[in-house]
């Protein structure tokens, strides 16, 4: 522990990089330390730079100080207990993880989830898109020190919770995805609510877009930093809004649809830049059709009243509570389910849209109840990894610029 | 005697007030952010938290006071000293109303000093706050500090200049560096801008106004141009290392600075303590008449942080060089011109 304690001392203290220090107008290049408790690095990222003067010259993202083995837990756990911790992936977006897991474990079990099923989750993941950006729009803008947009995204995503709540019993990590389908059903009364409330947040993202948008310092603070070309995204692996700042329509939802969003209306906004202000501009513009994708959702909830919202499979499917307390061959199913479900041999992958870009879930099966091998595909860990691509040669401020048009969640990228 | 009594008194009370508007105005910030951002922010000490600076302040007096490791230590105390001391002094010569009464003849003038240099005091003693802001970055011994404190010495290099332009325009408009004979020409009736408006500067010079306001942001180490602090990048900046009073001190000096600029605007280009349309206004009317303008840009102070993003360093640079600096001396140009026809 000294040791470490020692190396990492005299590592930080290094002051004289390479530069000649006889020169009076060229002073020694300073090694800094951003994070991982920095106001800009949202989060654990840990952000090592050689700084000469406000320049960056070299930027090295740390990353793992948020490390928690998720993918050896899901192989150790098992299929089913898993679901809670992808809610603590990229929590932001707990619903949006619960829903790309499911898709998953279904497509290893060819399990058909009900329509009305997917439906719900639809609603959810995008209400999940919007909680997502809402932070991220919020938080690059404090980071860019316009203070009072971050407390109007919150006072949103603080409505947006109580809907959460009102469904699920819980404002974050709510984990109501069930393999086949929902924990509970929606009520109508609650419909009514989650329509009106996308209605007036659209409102709100109107006057945002008059506060920052149309701002000439937010302009000029964003237009052309972090620059990046649509051959440099695809070769970094970028996806999602980050992708298609640069011009690359690639949508999972519109290119390899699931849960049914072939049937749903709505645009796939792309940039021409690809700097930090067109992502802005992608978020926003995402939000709007978010927001018009889960309208259409509660209509056509309205339209399959009364459907059934988990499948019925006994193979994979809890026995309603009800007759687990009634019957003993039910109270033996549900305990066989919970200990020892297993998913038959094979391989399966899912990818969903997140907010950050595509999230994946590869499962392997040997046909027991422990998983052979969980990997998920994080976005967000690409986005990180762009960073010195982007930010290094530029001064302090650009980099902030950049690590909050970028948008990454730490939970998701050390897992 | 008695005027020396009268004297003393008026420092006692103007610099108390001062102090208390500097502990009020952290309140106000506290309380229109908060408006702002659909929030109700501190309202529990007192009547609608009127009492709040003052918990504040014991707070930070039983705060640890910290001295990290690697810093100089006397520079590290002094600086904060020096911010608040400089921010307090330059309000001395502040004309905030007139005539309060006679003794012995001896007219006692609603100011500390009435100095003949009165302007050039504010400046050159306002301008030493900085060094509070430099020494504290230096001192502390951390990189972010250092930063904070390097780009405040570059604001400020950008910045005084077409400030002080921006005053040598009023000065050569007044023929006076003495801010109450400032005051008394808006004042009188034959300074009458196209004989109806308010003979105030600011119809003389709405580009000087315009221009000084906005300096006195990047003066004060505001947002939009809170480049020294920005908590966003350098964490605290300057101030990064400091803790209990210490840190306290930096704070009045910094709602002092904004205080005593927003009285140098309202003096310089709004006619100070005068009420338009009535010369022989009475002492307190004037004095209020002075505090509405002050609080009215005192709160531009706060609407303006809670609203705008922040500059980037380099931009600041380029518009106080490229953009302000021209336009300040085209104005003096031009001023000069109409002065001397």
């Amino acid at each position: 522990m000294s040791d470490l304690f020692e190396y990492r001392a005299g590592e930080m203290g290094r002051e004289m990089g390479d530069t000649d220090h006889d020169d009076p107008l060229h002073g020694a290049e300073v090694e800094l330390n951003m994070g991982p408790s920095h106001p800009a690095t949202h989060g654990v990222l840990r952000l090592k730079v050689l700084a000469d003067g406000e320049i960056l010259r070299k930027i090295d993202p740390v990353i793992g100080y948020l490390h928690r083995g998720k993918e050896k837990t899901c192989e150790s756990l098992g299929w089913r207990k898993f679901f809670v911790h992808t809610d603590r992936l990229d929590y932001l977006q707990p619903l949006l993880n619960n829903c790309g897991y499911a898709m998953a474990l279904e497509r290893l079990a060819g399990l058909e989830v009900p329509e009305r099923a997917q439906i719900i989750r639809v609603l959810l993941m995008e209400t999940s898109r919007i909680m997502s950006h809402l932070i991220a729009i919020g938080v690059s803008a404090m980071d860019l020190g316009a203070i009072s947009m971050f407390f109007f995204t919150f006072d949103q995503r603080e409505k947006a919770y109580d809907l959460l709540d009102a469904y699920t019993g819980h404002r974050m990590n709510n984990t109501y995805v069930r393999m086949g389908g929902m924990y509970a059903d929606i009520e109508d009364g609650l419909l009514v609510s989650w329509d009106k409330y996308m209605t007036t947040f659209l409102t709100e993202v109107d006057q945002w877009e008059e506060l920052l948008t149309g701002n000439r310092i937010w302009f000029e603070r964003n237009r052309g930093i972090g620059k990046l070309t649509k051959e440099k995204a695809l070769a970094w692996g970028l996806t999602g809004p980050n992708l298609r700042a640069t011009g690359v329509p690639f949508d999972l939802r519109k290119d390899e649809p699931y849960c049914g969003y072939e049937n749903y209306e709505f645009e796939v906004p792309i940039g021409e830049e690809g700097d930090a202000f067109d992502r802005y501009l992608m978020r926003i513009e995402e939000m709007r059709q978010s927001a018009r994708i889960a309208r259409q959702a509660i209509t056509k909830l309205g339209q399959c009243k009364g459907g059934e919202f988990l499948a019925d499979d006994r193979r994979y499917v809890l026995p309603r509570k009800h007759d687990v307390y009634n019957s003993m061959e039910e109270l033996i199913h549900q305990f066989k389910i919970v200990t020892d479900m297993a998913l038959p041999v094979g391989e399966a992958y899912a990818g969903v849209e997140s907010s950050k870009g595509e999230l994946g879930f590869y499962i392997a099966s040997d046909g027991t109840a422990q998983p052979l091998r969980c990997h998920l595909r994080a976005p967000s860990l690409m986005n990180v990894q762009v960073i010195p691509e982007l930010a290094e040669g530029k001064l302090l401020s650009d980099v902030v610029a950049v690590l909050g048009s970028l948008d990454f969640v730490m939970g998701e990228v050390d897992r | 005697m008695t005027v020396l009594l009268a004297t003393i008194l008026k420092v006692v009370v103007i610099f108390g007030a001062l102090i208390s508007a500097a502990g009020i105005s952290t309140l106000a910030e506290r309380r229109v952010s908060a408006w702002i951002q659909h929030r109700i922010g501190p309202n529990r000490v007192g009547p609608f938290g009127v009492l709040q600076p003052l918990a504040d302040g014991i707070k930070f007096i039983f705060k640890e006071e910290f001295v990290p490791e690697g810093a100089n230590r006397w520079l590290f105390i002094l600086a904060p000293a020096l911010s608040a001391a400089a921010a307090l002094m330059s309000v001395a010569v502040i004309p905030f109303g007139g005539l309060i009464t006679e003794i012995d003849g001896t007219p006692i003038l609603m100011s500390i000093a009435d100095l003949d240099i009165g302007a050039l005091w504010v400046v050159a003693i306002g301008g030493l706050g900085i060094y509070g802001v430099i020494l504290g970055g230096w001192a502390s011994n951390s990189k972010y500090s250092l930063f904070g404190g390097l780009r405040a010495t570059a604001q400020m290099i950008s910045y005084e200049l077409s400030m002080i332009l921006c005053i040598l325009a009023v000065v050569a408009m007044s023929d006076t560096l003495n801010l109450r004979e400032i005051v008394n020409l808006q004042d009188s009736a034959d300074s009458r801008c196209f004989g109806f408006l308010p003979g105030w500067n600011i119809f003389y010079q709405p580009l000087a106004f315009v221009l000084f306001v906005i300096c006195t942001f990047a003066e004060t180490n505001r947002h939009p141009f809170d480049f020294a602090e920005c908590e966003s990048e350098l964490v605290g900046g300057f101030h990064t290392e400091y803790s209990s009073m210490k840190f306290a001190l930096f704070f009045i000096g910094e709602y002092c600075a904004m205080i005593v600029m927003s009285c140098m605007t309202v003096t310089l280009f709004l006619g100070g303590f005068s009420v338009p349309y009535w010369s022989e206004a009475p002492f307190l009317i004037g004095l209020a008449s002075f505090l509405l303008k002050v609080t009215f840009f005192m709160f531009l102070f706060l609407w303006v942080r809670w609203s705008l993003p922040r500059f980037r360093y380099d931009q600041l640079m380029n518009l106080g060089w490229k953009v302000f600096l021209p336009l300040a001396l085209v104005n003096i140009l031009l001023t000069g011109l109409a002065v001397s026809l």
